[in-house]
Formats: structure tokens, C-alpha cells, sequence
């Protein structure tokens, strides 16, 4: 019977929640790794027993788990990110060069076809790969590389690789985005890569319309259309029709264009959803209100999600990566919040409710349907 | 000569390692700091870069090592532990550091 799964990441520790296709009862395991952060958790498309999470703390650093049964149970593998070569520098807060050192993983990847290839997005901003099941790691130096990267600057949540995205047509075609400096695409499995930024304008660079220095929050695609990428952007919802060559804006009504997650419908690549937060520092849903927002004309044109959200006083925020749907029909939507939520809708964003609501700081969510 | 070093570990690590408090650690030779450390990742792998950064490995800063009410935090992992802990009478203590979070 069709089962769904959804894997949270929180500030201390990470939790699985299980329910059956209908998804109305929930069973709540955890926490796994109590105490530590836990960036990110997520399962391969390939064999969704396959699990990898990323737990970290300021004193012990990173630990890399994985699972080889849904999460039940859970084993430490390789924790060596070594940058490739000599380093080099970036540039820090002040503008000055600061040499790239190695903080946390913010994401994993896992492969579309391979569960022992994962891909992992980390802090100080790199990508690596590991082919042996995260037992060992190795950069895709090419990022890097390719140019610009002593000019990256690290964002307010420092200088990370929180999103890779693989195009379901031919997993060689990948793409990255990074906090502050923009999306960089690979067609050749990441061996080389380029900046993928044009149209993007940020008011808070010195030259809005710069190749690289954007800060990006999230990008995401539908897979039946893997040319079409969205973005929430630090300010701005942005679109792309050619595989990132460029970009438009589609931010349209929203009450405000500020936010960290996107997300695609599972059946619908032109429904979109987002939730709009105040602004940079203010981090928080306007009015106090907690609202997704959906599009269904793939941007531009939004309406307000609010059934069991809360309506007043709500001063939470939703993370990049803490937000995700099923591939059921009617489409499950999930997110995380700040506060220790996790909402669910059963049925496209129409109605929400609470899964949980008094988790850790919720970091990720991510869903599996399972068969 | 061989001696037994008795490393108690916070608890974040004891339960990453599946380990009890106190972790029998035997060492070859001078028992220094950095020998204890060595042997210590050798026999538990999980350990390595939880004390000590994998890449220069540098005490990671919220770790602190203790001996004999003494802070050894600071010293290199050349420095000779105190006799007690060679002996096995007293534990090297790892522990993180207060702070918040």
C-alpha cells in the first residue's frame, strides 16, 4: 500500500514521520542524533531505504549517518571533506580574502538511479561526491574553479551550497546555488561549470545585475519539465524557461517577494507554491500571518493558502529546505517551521494541519512516496 | 612500554560511538597528548574529526581536554600527560566547552 515518509532536519535532532496513502494518521520516530543539528535528511529516488543526514554541532563538528532501512536505524559513515588542492580564498564579510574552510553539510543529493552516489552541498561553499554510499568524498573541484569563486561572499547563514538539483532527463546536467553567489549549471556531471544568473537583479550588490554575488535561496523544477526552473530569491521569485540561460521575474501579487523555500506541485509543473516572510530582517510571515502562497499559472498570479494556518500572532519562519511535496494525486504539501511545525495539506494547499508542532527549530523536510 | 589511559568522553560522543564513559585507551610509547588522541581515532574511526579538525588537525575550538584539575587545552599534543593519567589512576577528560545552543 502507498505510504508516505517525511524526513525533518531540526536543531536538535532529526525526526521520520510515516503515514499510509490516505495520510490522516501520522507515527512520529525520533529524535535520531538528539542534540545535534541535523541540516538535512534525504532519501535516494533510486531505493528509498537508502537515507543520508547531515548532523553537526558547534563542538563536535560533522557527522554523516545513513540508513539502510527508511531511517529506522542509522550508521556513521565518512565525515572527510577534504577541498581539493590548495584552497584558496573567498571573500569575507569585510571584503577581505578568507580561506575556504570546511563548516557543514546543508544538503544531500542522493543520485537519481545510483543509492550509493549522494551529492553533498556544503559550508564553506563546495560541491562533493561520494560514489561509495558516503563512506568516502571527493570535490567536484570545477565549481570552484570555474572563475569567480575568490569573489563569493557568504550570506547572513554563511557561505553555503544549499541546493543541487539534478535534470531527471540526464542526470550529467546539474545545478547548484549558493549563498551569495548565485546558480552555477554543469552539463558534464559537474565536471566543469558556469554561472547561471542572468536576469537576476539584487539591490544589494554593488552592481545589481553582476554574473555572480546573488543570493539565492532555493531553486527548484518540475521533472516532467526540466527546463523550467523557479527560484526564491533573497527579494524576488524568479523564473526560467531555458535551463537557467536567464531569468524573468514572477514575484507578481505577492505580498512580499522575500522568502527561502519553493516548490512545485507533483502533477502540476505550473503550480508553484512559496511563503512570503516580511523581509531580510524581519524574518517572519507578514501580518503575522502564516501563508502559503500558490500560483497555478507558474507565477505572477498568487493566491493565499491560509486554511488551518494560523491567522494572527505567528512570528515564524519556513527555511530553504523545509518545504516538499508527495507524488500522490491529490498532491501532499508539507513544511517546516522555526517554531517546531510541520504542516501538511492533503490536498494541493487547500487545507493544512499540524503533523507535529513542538519539534526543534525545524531545519528540512523532505517526502517520500513510497509504493 | 605500554600504558592504559582512561579518556572520558562527553556524552554527544559516547552515544555517536556507542561507547560507555570511560574508554580504555592504550598507548605505545610516551604517553602524550596526541598519542592518547591517535589511538583513541585509531581504535574508534567515528571519532575522527569530532576532537579534532580532519584537516589540520587542530583541537575543534568548544573541545577542551582536562587532567588532574588541570586545563591541557592549550598545550601541544606533544605534552606528557601527568603520571596519574599514564598510570591509569586518573582520566583524561574530553568534554565540550560551556557554551550556548
Amino acid at each position: 500500500m502507498t505510504a508516505v515518509r517525511v524526513l525533518v532536519g531540526t536543531r536538535k535532532g532529526a525526526f521520520v514521520l510515516t503515514a499510509d496513502g490516505k495520510r490522516a494518521e501520522w507515527q512520529v520516530d525520533g529524535p535520531f542524533f538528539g542534540g545535534w543539528e541535523v541540516y538535512h535528511v534525504k532519501g535516494s529516488p533510486a531505493d528509498p531505504d537508502r537515507v543520508y543526514a547531515s548532523q553537526s554541532t558547534g563542538w563536535f563538528g560533522q557527522v554523516v549517518q545513513r540508513s539502510d532501512d527508511g531511517g529506522k536505524t542509522w550508521s556513521p559513515v565518512g565525515n572527510e571533506f577534504r577541498y581539493a588542492g590548495d584552497a584558496g580564498t573567498h571573500q569575507w564579510y569585510d571584503g577581505t580574502p578568507h580561506p575556504w574552510e570546511f563548516a557543514r553539510v546543508w544538503h544531500f543529493e542522493p543520485s537519481l538511479t545510483d543509492p550509493d552516489t549522494v551529492y553533498a552541498g556544503v559550508e564553506d561553499a563546495a560541491l562533493f561526491r561520494s560514489g561509495d554510499g558516503g563512506r568516502t568524498w571527493e570535490e567536484l573541484a570545477g565549481l570552484r574553479g570555474h572563475g569567480s569563486g575568490p569573489h563569493w561572499q557568504p550570506g547572513a547563514g554563511g557561505m553555503c551550497l544549499h541546493t543541487i538539483v539534478l535534470d531527471p532527463r540526464d542526470e550529467g546536467r546539474m545545478f547548484a546555488a549558493i549563498s551569495a553567489a548565485g546558480v552555477f549549471r554543469s552539463d558534464d556531471w559537474g565536471k566543469t561549470w558556469r554561472p547561471a544568473n542572468h536576469g537576476l537583479r539584487s539591490a544589494q550588490i554593488p552592481d545589481p545585475d553582476a554574473e555572480v554575488g546573488h543570493c539565492v535561496h532555493r531553486i527548484a523544477l518540475h521533472p516532467a519539465r526540466p527546463d523550467v526552473l523557479y527560484m526564491q530569491k533573497h527579494w524576488d521569485v524568479m523564473r526560467s524557461d531555458d535551463g537557467g540561460d536567464s531569468w524573468h521575474e514572477v514575484s507578481g501579487d505577492l505580498p512580499s517577494d522575500f522568502g527561502f523555500p519553493i516548490a512545485v506541485h507533483a502533477n502540476e509543473p505550473e503550480t508553484v507554491y512559496v511563503v512570503p516572510i516580511k523581509s531580510d530582517g524581519e524574518h517572519y510571515p507578514p501580518d503575522a500571518r502564516l501563508r502559503v502562497y500558490r500560483s497555478r499559472t507558474g507565477g505572477h498570479e498568487w493566491e493565499p493558502l491560509t486554511n488551518g494556518l494560523p491567522q494572527a500572532n505567528c512570528y515564524v519562519n519556513v527555511l530553504r529546505d523545509a518545504m516538499d511535496v508527495d507524488r500522490l494525486d491529490p498532491c501532499g504539501v508539507y513544511f517546516g517551521t522555526t517554531g517546531g511545525q510541520v504542516y501538511a495539506s492533503h490536498d494541493g494547499g487547500e487545507r493544512w494541519a499540524p503533523i507535529v508542532r513542538d519539534l526543534p527549530a525545524v531545519l528540512s523536510v523532505e517526502v517520500q512516496t513510497l509504493p | 612500554m605500554t600504558a592504559t589511559v582512561h579518556v572520558v568522553l562527553p556524552a554527544p560522543l559516547r552515544t555517536l560511538a556507542a561507547l560507555p564513559a570511560d574508554v580504555p585507551v592504550t598507548v605505545d610509547g610516551a604517553v602524550t597528548l596526541g598519542a592518547v588522541l591517535d589511538a583513541l581515532e585509531a581504535r574508534h574511526p567515528v571519532l575522527q574529526g569530532t576532537i579534532r579538525d580532519r584537516g589540520t588537525g587542530q583541537r575543534r575550538p568548544f573541545v577542551r581536554f582536562f587532567a588532574c584539575e588541570e586545563d591541557l587545552s592549550h598545550e601541544p599534543t606533544s605534552v606528557v600527560l601527568p603520571a596519574a593519567v599514564a598510570s591509569g589512576a586518573e582520566p583524561l577528560v574530553v568534554l565540550g566547552a560551556m557554551a550556548g545552543g
